[in-house]
């Protein structure tokens, strides 16, 4: 395997890890108003991402970061060419990271019902978007020889990356619904079980659709294997919630989530970023970083990935516990 | 005003509201993590009130910071895209390590932090707030270096076949001589502003716990909690201004050697001197290019900028001339005013803020509480000015380097986005600085109001083991 290849895998590697654990807190955050009806129900739902959420924000900051450096004429095209999409995904986030922050810092029902609709919106929004941004990958877009985004706006919003942001946008609140299952028990549970069953399904629909569509336009036979797998892992999750079986039902969706974004980047794979004239495509070779660069990146890789994984991991091994209304109304606040 | 020109607004006003609240972030980390070991330590309540008070301060101001910060990272690509381009070989990997090495062990470890009270052994829940702090202090360290490839490009060679470029020392890079002194001069200046803001809010506490409060053991315990942190928070600020003056001095002298345009342009010296005079105040002509009126310190400038009485400081004019003999025709000169009083205000605001944490540690002697309005009056400004220093030396810095985006190799109007239009600029810059304004209200509420509720009476938690079922809420 050559170093590209390598760094093409690393950063499909950060998309996957930010999809599936962000995935959920963006789902968290969407359904606030459906899970939480009372305000410690709603603070049982933001307390079972409050030590996590940040953490998996990071895995966005990594793959971008890494895009710049292993793969800088990717990062750059991308970047400018999808501006106006961008910044609404980072208005979105700074909006939602404060809200987290800000919300409990004072009683009254005004504040926090504000805080509460910015984190509605500051997780619906990049859920949806993030999905429109990789539909358009995908698809290819219009770049000049010079691979400068030449496409507009209304470009960007085709009928094919819109499915896509839906079918993320169902997933993510799928896969945060069955989080919020697993780290919960009492009405937040219970609600968030029932909801995820016809989000799921909206979800799965969407997901079939779109994978269908990117089968018939870009597929290969790996990509086919993997949104295959990727739709029975969704299937299987829901029945999973159904049974009461929580934790089958999460590794269900994180897994549906997983191969989803493997199959995106299959699909696309050896071009990072197609153009609708292939000749003007960014490809693993003409967009990335001199050898030396990515062999100094690939050592700093290799030597602390594994630590980053096992702490966040003990993270969540310390936040493993269920909560429920007793733990807030016990808590000071 | 075309997409250059709103780019470079963005960027600059995007970057200094990041940077209010880094330097608080990383000053305050360290600090609350002292506070907290202090307590491990001792065991005596007060400190563990301070790490809970401040410690909530601390993270109103880490949530703007990490809210803003992602716009920073994308912000290059966005707007900066031919920049992106032309050094993404080398400036992307301290990025990359960046987040990979820091922000990954901050956020996971603050998150390890804000709900392991009560959770997680006393000691390692302690560990988690240094290994936050620490995150902190690294990320800094990657980004400076990447910043001080661009004041002084090393370990790298232009492609002649593409114009852009190529690492070829990743050591060189992350070891520059810029960034070793660049790194604690702004590690310096965090715990300027970490101990003045600390400082501040306890002699405020103070002044309003003075008098017998109708709890007595309320404001008693207050009282008692305040003195110390005072005294933490003053003590830091005048080693932080020591520190920041002997980096400073340092800084200046590779400054003259790399960028001597921007030593020039920080004193308006226009012609080459030997020696040197220190412009205490000059008022130029408005547009910058002659002097009216000048009070000097002779031959101060060349010691500050050689170490030597006698040596020589070249002129903006000389620097410009050979210049355009180098770099071809063009205005190398950045905007004199603006890195003229920048500069001073950078060091005087920075110089007023330890005077008063002088004049504070000495009115707190030998268990003095002290009665002057006027003191009281002067350290609410302890925590403003090093904001304001930090901003205005973040302004002579980049405004210093003009018209360079990487010092000699590429030119910031080369750098934007090409296939950005001012509209989309203009809709971001909107975009930001209104969702910025109305954040500041918050934020700026949201302190006062946590500054107003003093630290709690609470006992802390009882040692424990890890399996207790106790859950902390923090949201």
């Amino acid at each position: 395997m050559t170093l590209t290849e390598l760094w093409f895998l690393i950063i499909a590697f950060l998309w996957l890890g930010y999809f599936v654990l962000e995935g959920f807190d963006f789902g968290v955050g969407m359904l606030l108003p459906f899970v939480g009806r009372d305000e410690t129900d709603r603070r049982v739902a933001i307390n079972t991402i409050g030590p996590v959420w940040d953490g998996n924000e990071v895995w966005l900051i990594v793959a971008g970061a890494s895009t710049f450096a292993a793969f800088p004429e990717w990062y750059a095209t991308l970047f400018s060419g999808f501006y106006l999409p961008l910044l609404l995904i980072l208005l979105a986030l700074i909006l939602r990271a404060v809200s987290f922050e800000f919300r409990g810092k004072r009683a009254e029902a005004r504040w926090k019902t504000g805080w509460d609709a910015a984190i509605i919106a500051g997780s619906a929004v990049p859920a949806l978007l993030w999905g429109v941004a990789f539909g358009n990958i995908v698809r290819g877009v219009p770049l000049d020889a010079r691979h400068e985004f030449v496409g507009s706006l209304g470009g960007l919003l085709n009928p094919y990356a819109l499915l896509f942001g839906l079918t993320t946008l169902a997933l993510f609140a799928t896969h945060g619904a069955i989080f919020l299952a697993l780290k919960t028990h009492g009405p937040v549970r219970e609600r968030a079980r029932r909801i995820a069953l016809p989000v799921g399904l909206v979800a799965a629909v969407a997901a079939v659709a779109f994978l269908t569509w990117t089968q018939l336009h870009t597929g290969t036979v790996l990509s086919a294997i993997l949104a295959t797998g990727a739709a029975v892992a969704l299937l299987a999750g829901l029945a999973a919630s159904r049974l009461g079986r929580d934790g089958i039902a999460f590794t269900g969706t994180a897994v549906a989530i997983g191969l989803a974004v493997v199959s995106l980047f299959a699909a696309i794979y050896p071009d990072v970023l197609p153009a609708t004239d292939p000749a003007h495509s960014l490809t693993i070779h003409n967009a990335s970083s001199t050898p030396y660069t990515l062999r100094v990146m690939s050592w700093v890789a290799l030597a602390f990935t594994p630590f980053v994984l096992a702490y966040q991991a003990w993270s969540y091994w310390v936040f493993r516990r269920r909560l429920g209304r007793h733990d807030i109304a016990g808590a000071a606040e | 005003m075309d997409t250059l020109e709103l780019a470079r607004w963005q960027f600059g006003v995007t970057t200094i509201y990041h940077f209010l609240f880094v330097p608080l972030t990383i000053g305050l980390s360290f600090l609350v993590a002292g506070m907290q070991t202090a307590w491990v330590r001792t065991g005596h309540d007060r400190w563990y009130r301070l790490t809970r008070f401040y410690g909530k301060l601390f993270l109103i101001n880490f949530a703007m910071g990490v809210a803003t910060g992602i716009v920073q990272e994308f912000q290059f690509g966005m707007n900066w895209s031919d920049y992106s381009r032309f050094v993404g070989d080398v400036f992307g990997a301290p990025l990359a390590i960046e987040g990979l090495l820091a922000f990954f062990m901050e956020s996971t470890f603050l998150g390890l932090w804000i709900f392991g009270w009560g959770r997680l052994p006393k000691r390692i829940h302690l560990a988690c707030i240094w290994l936050a702090a620490i995150g902190t202090a690294l990320s800094a360290y990657f980004i400076l270096a990447a910043n001080s490839f661009m004041q002084h490009p090393v370990g790298y060679r232009i492609n002649p076949a593409t114009h852009r470029a190529e690492l070829t020392d990743f050591w060189a890079v992350m070891t520059n001589s810029t960034n070793l002194i660049t790194f604690p001069h702004t590690m310096a200046a965090s715990f300027l502003t970490g101990g003045g803001l600390l400082a501040a809010i306890a002699f405020w506490h103070l002044r309003r716990h003075r008098r017998d409060d109708t709890d007595a053991a309320t404001a008693d315990g207050q009282r008692v909690a305040f003195r110390s942190a005072a005294r933490v928070g003053t003590v830091t600020v005048l080693i932080a201004a020591v520190a920041l003056a002997i980096t400073g001095d340092i800084q200046g002298k590779i400054m003259t050697e790399q960028q001597p345009m921007k030593m020039a342009a920080a004193e308006a010296l226009y012609h080459t001197e030997q020696p040197a005079s220190f412009s205490i105040v000059t008022i130029g002509s408005l547009d910058g290019k002659h002097e009216v009126y000048a009070v000097k310190l002779p031959r101060l400038l060349s010691f500050l900028a050689t170490g030597s009485f006698d040596g020589k400081v070249e002129g903006i004019d000389n620097l410009q001339a050979e210049y355009q003999k180098l770099y071809g025709p063009g205005s190398y000169t950045p905007i004199i005013p603006v890195t003229y009083w920048s500069f001073r205000l950078m060091i005087g605001l920075g110089m007023l803020a330890a005077a008063i944490a002088l004049v504070s540690l000495w009115a707190l002697r030998r268990g003095r509480t002290p009665r002057s309005r006027l003191l009281y009056l002067m350290i609410v400004a302890l925590p403003l000015l090093p904001l304001a220093a930090n901003s205005f030396g973040w302004i002579f810095t980049e405004m210093g380097r003009q018209p360079w985006l990487v010092f000699g190799q590429l030119r910031t109007a080369a750098g934007v986005s090409p296939g950005v239009s001012g509209g989309e600029v203009l809709t971001s810059l909107i975009a930001f600085a209104a969702l910025y304004a109305v954040l500041a209200v918050v934020e700026v509420g949201l302190m006062l109001r946590g500054i107003r509720a003093g630290v709690g009476d609470e006992r802390p938690p009882e040692p424990d083991d890890a399996d207790t079922d106790a859950v902390a809420f923090a949201y």
